[in-house]
């Protein structure tokens, strides 16, 4: 016996590897199902809680919820597609610092980036005054509670597509750039048309993020009922009042974040990449 | 082969070491006890210092906080959060405690509060008294439904309503002019100090040193203001009953009322009753 000679932990003599890695597996499997299991087991206990869905209040935060993803969806796909594309194509100075702050709302606390939208298109904010000037408050907004879903969820669809724009043969694009495509050309045909179910992907993902954003909406856009009420808002004030109003909002919301992830996967697999797991871009 | 065994026991013995470790202190020579106290977010600067005053009278004891609206606490009650003093910034939380079956003695009213209405203190809108609240496109903020503070502000609008020299359609104005439902006392407040909102219902306790400088208060007039009592209480399965009552008797003390009167609230209401 080498024993000796083998790695530290590798000197212990494990029951069973393959159980010790199994049982640790589940717990780890069942503390992140548990809380949601809870909630349907608690919610339908008492059904009473299920009239509350078809309430003016949660009629009218699916409806602003629907609505205003649908725009800053939107308006990341414009934006965010072009800023991707660079990011994955070009190399030039600095790329590195760019592509970090692109990332950064994915970890940053939302209620940081809410305290930050406040500093910058509050009416006390850095372009206060300019927008004051137009005769534009955005505070309180439903504007401000789409700025607040871009800011949070951009990211995720632009890392998304930019991952697939940077794994395009680079030999396609100088090919056809010797062709004499231009730039826009070689974006439109080459690019786009390989890179359509990342971004349907990326898209989902950036949506099922803006559909739970909270935090930033709060302190940027405030809480009103059909203005600034979103469905994980609508959740939060619920559990003042009553817990099983909130117990079965919650579960709307879980099921429309099942619905999304289950959209991601299926787009996952007809093109057989991975988007929650992402290879580093060049 | 020996090693290997004496170092699984030393390392099971230190993780079960480190687990009754909290369990074993407490009965060290001076008792030490945590008093975890549930308190209305409008009573954050005065129970912090009241609880400060509290762990110098009596050694070994720490104070500890949960600060948040009174409805938030009321839920966490009733869910079974464990705590020993149950302080509400109104009377129906209390009882949505006690309904929970978690409030362990006949809840005493220890305060009085009154509203104020507060404007950033450059005043965007440019208000003198309440009845300017009504203007076209002032932005008024307040909290959501069930949040104490909420409560006493619909009532003195309605009693604004009820009053001949505002009206009906100065209570319709101000709902008009509603642009957000914040979700504690605190929070609304924040928003009239960012400027952000330019008016706000707050009890007069709100405007602490931190902001008195950041805001202009505008009184609310005598005819319509709502006096709040605070009640408090202990929760059952309190670890430490005793200290539990002890922190009860001290803020009804003279020196605890004391402490109360310096961040702005009234002295708790003569007649005694819940």
């Amino acid at each position: 016996m080498m024993k000796a000679d083998l790695p530290f932990f590798r000197r212990f003599h494990w029951p069973d590897g393959r159980l010790v890695i199994a049982g640790m597996a589940a717990v780890m499997f069942f503390f992140l199902t548990v809380p949601l299991l809870a909630m349907a087991l608690r919610a339908l206990r008492d059904l009473s809680g299920m009239e509350a869905l078809y309430g003016r209040s949660v009629g009218n935060a699916v409806t602003l919820s629907l609505f205003t993803t649908l725009i800053s969806v939107s308006i990341v796909l414009t934006f965010g597609t072009p800023l991707a594309y660079v990011l994955a194509r070009y190399h030039f100075r600095g790329k590195r610092v760019i592509n970090i702050f692109v990332e950064l709302p994915i970890i940053l606390p939302p209620v940081v980036a809410g305290f930050g939208l406040l500093m910058a298109f509050g009416r006390r904010g850095l372009f206060g005054p300019t927008l004051q000037l137009v005769g534009v408050s955005l505070p309180f907004t439903t504007t401000a509670v789409i700025m607040a879903q871009i800011f949070v969820a951009a990211p995720f669809f632009i890392r998304t597509v930019q991952v697939r724009f940077s794994a395009i043969p680079r030999d396609l694009m100088e090919a056809a750039s010797i062709d004499g495509a231009s730039t826009g050309e070689i974006f439109r045909h080459i690019a786009l048309p390989l890179s359509t179910p990342a971004m349907l992907a990326g898209l989902v993902l950036c949506w099922a993020r803006a559909l739970g954003e909270f935090g930033a909406t709060i302190l940027f856009a405030g809480s009103l009922q059909g203005r600034t009420q979103t469905m994980p808002l609508l959740v939060y004030g619920a559990l003042e009042r009553n817990l099983n109003d909130a117990l079965w909002s919650s579960l709307l919301l879980i099921g429309m974040a099942l619905f999304a992830l289950l959209l991601v996967h299926w787009i996952a697999r007809q093109v057989e990449i991975d988007p929650l797991i992402e290879t580093e871009g060049e | 082969m020996p090693y290997k065994r004496l170092f699984l026991i030393l390392f099971l013995l230190c993780w079960l070491a480190g687990c009754s470790l909290p369990g074993a202190t407490t009965s060290g020579a001076t008792e030490a006890v945590t008093l975890t106290v549930f308190a209305a977010s409008s009573l954050t600067d005065a129970f912090t210092e009241l609880g400060q005053v509290f762990e110098g009278q009596h050694p070994g004891v720490t104070v500890q906080f949960n600060f948040s609206a009174s409805s938030d606490l009321a839920t966490q009650l009733a869910e079974g959060a464990p705590g020993d003093v149950f302080a509400s910034a109104n009377t129906r939380q209390m009882e949505n405690a006690a309904v929970a079956g978690r409030i362990a003695s006949e809840p005493v009213n220890f305060l009085t509060n009154r509203l104020v209405l507060i404007v950033p203190a450059d005043n965007p809108a440019g208000m003198e008294t309440l009845a300017d609240l009504a203007n076209a496109g002032v932005k008024f903020v307040t909290a959501a439904p069930d949040v104490p503070i909420r409560g006493f502000t619909d009532q003195m609008l309605d009693k604004a309503a009820a009053d001949p020299a505002y009206g009906l359609e100065f209570k319709t104005a101000v709902l008009t002019n509603l642009v957000s439902e914040e979700a504690n006392v605190r929070q609304l407040a924040a928003k009239v100090v960012l400027g952000e909102a330019d008016a706000g219902v707050v009890y007069k306790s709100d405007v602490t040193p931190d902001i008195t400088d950041q805001v202009k208060v505008i009184e609310i007039p005598q005819v319509l203001n709502v006096v709040a009592v605070y009640p408090i209480a202990a929760i059952t399965d309190s670890a430490s009953p005793e200290t539990a009552r002890a922190f009860i008797e001290f803020v009804l003390s003279e020196r605890g009322q004391a402490v109360l009167a310096k961040w702005g609230f009234g002295p708790r209401p003569s007649n005694d009753e819940s």
